[in-house]
């Protein structure tokens, strides 16, 4: 519409929604079946002050039993050489590096919805942050392992870091895995961080709570953590300004994380990883994976705990949203990824992609291309966003997908790069994988614990969303 | 000579009030006063005319210090302690230091984030007279509380009883110092 035209219209417009008067349209309500205050502490601390339940010590049992695998890999490998994970020439970086890039990007759908979505005022996140923001600590852990047994001497693991050292030599600053131990040890700190800053209200009613009860170890534990908060609205204005700054920051990081993950590929002259599309292909990748993981997780827990009213369908449509969109982005990268080889007239670029696609590895690039680029797009239509168990089947395929899209990166480039003399082929260990099966154990302990021992939810927060929590509820102005 | 109080608490049952009370406790001209709410109040800070939080400023400095914590680092080892030559790059690069750089003024900016928070609530501190009021454990549930320091020059423990009466406040208590 020309601008003459606009002029002309404006005034007219107004008349016209006076007219018409448009329906105003309520937003979907993020606490449903308007639960008090009350109900929401009484639901979140519940859980934490009701009895451990049987298919919870079942589970933790299960859990404690696959993460043994990883701690006898591992223990194997310490005791062996890192040779028993069957890297050799060309393939030095093998599943322990596929496994790093997974975990590391499982744990970015926790930082965005605690931290992006806090700046973007999405107040949905609320019922789930505390929750993924857990995962993205316990995913962090389980990445750290990888790199850390990677460097084959893992008493030598500290050189990693600038600590003075009989060898008087320094880190090299100039390459990219120096930034990521920057980056990665930074993104756990910060995240730890976050969540505790987050959780110290909750603690303080689970301290008076137990306080009350006349359960005084306890409610020393949780008193020490809340390091005496009493709600104070002076103190709240401080705090709120505090996670306010850390979610500012923590923007910026969770983007910088990825991106120097990236950095560890794209550095290098390896056909198929020296493009610049790395970074942001790699930080929607990892969201996309992320949130596939939330869904995992939060979908069991809102049935097992019946939380319908605190995650609502309007959550689980949000998140499937995010995933649809972050995963077209990945597939827009593969498709572009793919473009950009045959225009650069790079012949080594052109031949990696062949590769990938119809070379020995196709098997898996094929399923990272199903599960990755088709999986999503079933969340275009609203009745498998509404049938919780599809979703949670889907979120399932979002992962592994995932984690074959980092298996074909690392192992097609490494397999195939100039010299034929130098071509090869990575079959994972028995070590390997025990070591990779061992890590879910590994997060799900971690998980598990979470939810028996700290407030699963944000309480605080969420009685914030509610309407009674507006204090102009009723007489709106504007 | 019997103790002086550290002051009144009045109890309020729903946002609305708490907050048209702030409006008015702020009005009448009290400075040594707190609200004690389950939840942060969207704009209660303005109806109780507080300043605006100044951990921002640790923030500041938090940042600033990682930033050059990085780039010195950096230049201390790989371009004065032990010069390394890595692939004919320079020793020092503002470039390749930024990444990590980067990563360090996200980290001591948190650090101070949250050290500044810690500090200018008191927290770590874990006693105060507020705690000893015997439901104050509904503060952190679905109750909302309006406090008046005995400290306050305007408190007066008749007047400021009958004044928290007058602005909706019910079971006004004296809290023990």
């Amino acid at each position: 519409m020309s601008s003459a035209e606009n002029a002309v219209t404006a005034p007219s417009t107004a008349a016209v929604l006076r007219e018409v008067r448009p329906a105003s349209l309520p937003r979907p309500a993020l606490v449903e079946n308007n639960r008090s205050f009350s109900w929401i502490s009484d639901k979140i601390c519940g859980i934490v002050e009701g009895e451990t339940p049987s298919w919870w010590w079942w589970c933790f049992g299960v859990a404690c039993f696959i993460a043994s695998f990883t701690v006898a890999g591992l223990t194997y490998l310490v005791a062996t050489g890192i040779g028993v994970w069957g890297h050799r020439s060309p393939i030095n970086w093998g599943w322990p590096i596929v496994n790093f890039v997974f975990w590391i990007g499982i744990g970015h759908a926790g930082t965005l919805i605690s931290a992006i979505l806090c700046l973007l005022r999405q107040k949905w996140r609320t019922s789930i942050n505390r929750a993924a923001e857990a995962m993205t600590i316990f995913a962090v852990v389980c990445a750290g392992i990888f790199p850390v047994f990677h460097v084959g001497r893992v008493w030598y693991a500290w050189f990693l870091f600038p600590l003075p050292n009989s060898n008087y030599i320094w880190q090299n600053f100039r390459s990219p895995l120096e930034w990521d131990v920057f980056a990665v040890s930074t993104y756990g700190t910060v995240s730890v961080l976050f969540w505790y800053v987050g959780m110290i209200p909750d603690l303080a009613t689970l301290r008076d709570r137990f306080a009350a009860a006349g359960r005084v170890m306890r409610a020393r534990i949780y008193g020490f953590f809340a390091m005496g908060w009493r709600g104070s609205a002076r103190a709240w204005s401080n705090y709120e300004m505090a996670y306010l700054i850390l979610a500012g920051i923590s923007t910026p990081l969770v983007l910088s994380v990825h991106t120097i993950v990236s950095f560890d590929f794209a550095v290098s002259l390896i056909p198929g990883w020296h493009t610049t599309i790395f970074p942001p292909y790699f930080v929607a990748g990892a969201i996309f994976s992320g949130f596939g993981m939330v869904l995992t997780l939060m979908l069991p827990l809102r049935a097992v705990y019946k939380l319908e009213d605190l995650i609502t369908q309007y959550h689980i449509d949000c998140m499937c949203k995010i995933t649809l969109a972050t995963g077209s982005m990945v597939g827009y990268a593969y498709a572009m990824e793919f473009f950009i080889a045959w225009y650069s007239a790079n012949p080594y670029e052109g031949f990696t992609f062949i590769n990938r696609a119809f070379g020995p590895y196709a098997w898996a690039y094929w399923i990272m291309i199903s599960c990755n680029v088709i999986t999503p797009q079933l969340f275009w239509f609203k009745a498998v966003r509404r049938n919780t168990t599809l979703v949670w089947v889907l979120s399932l395929f979002v992962n592994l997908g995932m984690w074959f899209e980092r298996f074909v990166i690392i192992c097609t480039s490494l397999t195939r790069d100039f010299l034929p003399s130098s071509w090869g082929y990575l079959s994972p260990t028995v070590v390997d994988i025990f070591t990779f099966f061992g890590t879910f154990g590994v997060f799900s302990v971690l998980f598990l614990l979470f939810i028996r021992f700290l407030p699963l939810m944000a309480a605080a927060e969420l009685k914030a969303v509610t309407p009674q929590a507006d204090p102009h509820a009723g007489h709106h102005h504007g | 000579m019997p103790e002086q109080p550290y002051g009144l608490i009045a109890t309020f049952e729903t946002t609305a009030e708490l907050y048209h009370a702030a409006e008015k406790v702020r009005d009448a001209g009290y400075r040594q006063w707190d609200c004690i709410t389950p939840f942060p109040i969207h704009g209660l800070d303005k109806a109780m005319g507080a300043r605006r939080s100044i951990v921002p400023r640790f923030s500041l400095t938090g940042g600033i210090t990682g930033f050059c914590t990085g780039m010195s680092l950096i230049w201390y080892t790989d371009a004065y302690d032990y010069r390394l030559t890595v692939g004919g790059k320079p020793f020092f690069s503002p470039l390749f230091a930024f990444p990590v750089s980067y990563e360090l003024t996200i980290l001591f900016t948190a650090f101070a984030t949250i050290g500044g928070m810690f500090f200018v609530n008191g927290l770590t501190k874990l006693y105060h007279p507020v705690l000893k009021y015997e439901n104050i454990r509904r503060g952190l549930d679905d109750l909302f509380f309006v406090v008046i320091e005995s400290a306050d020059p305007r408190y007066s423990p008749t007047g400021t009883r009958e004044f928290l009466g007058k602005i909706g406040g019910r079971d006004i208590s004296e809290l023990e110092a």
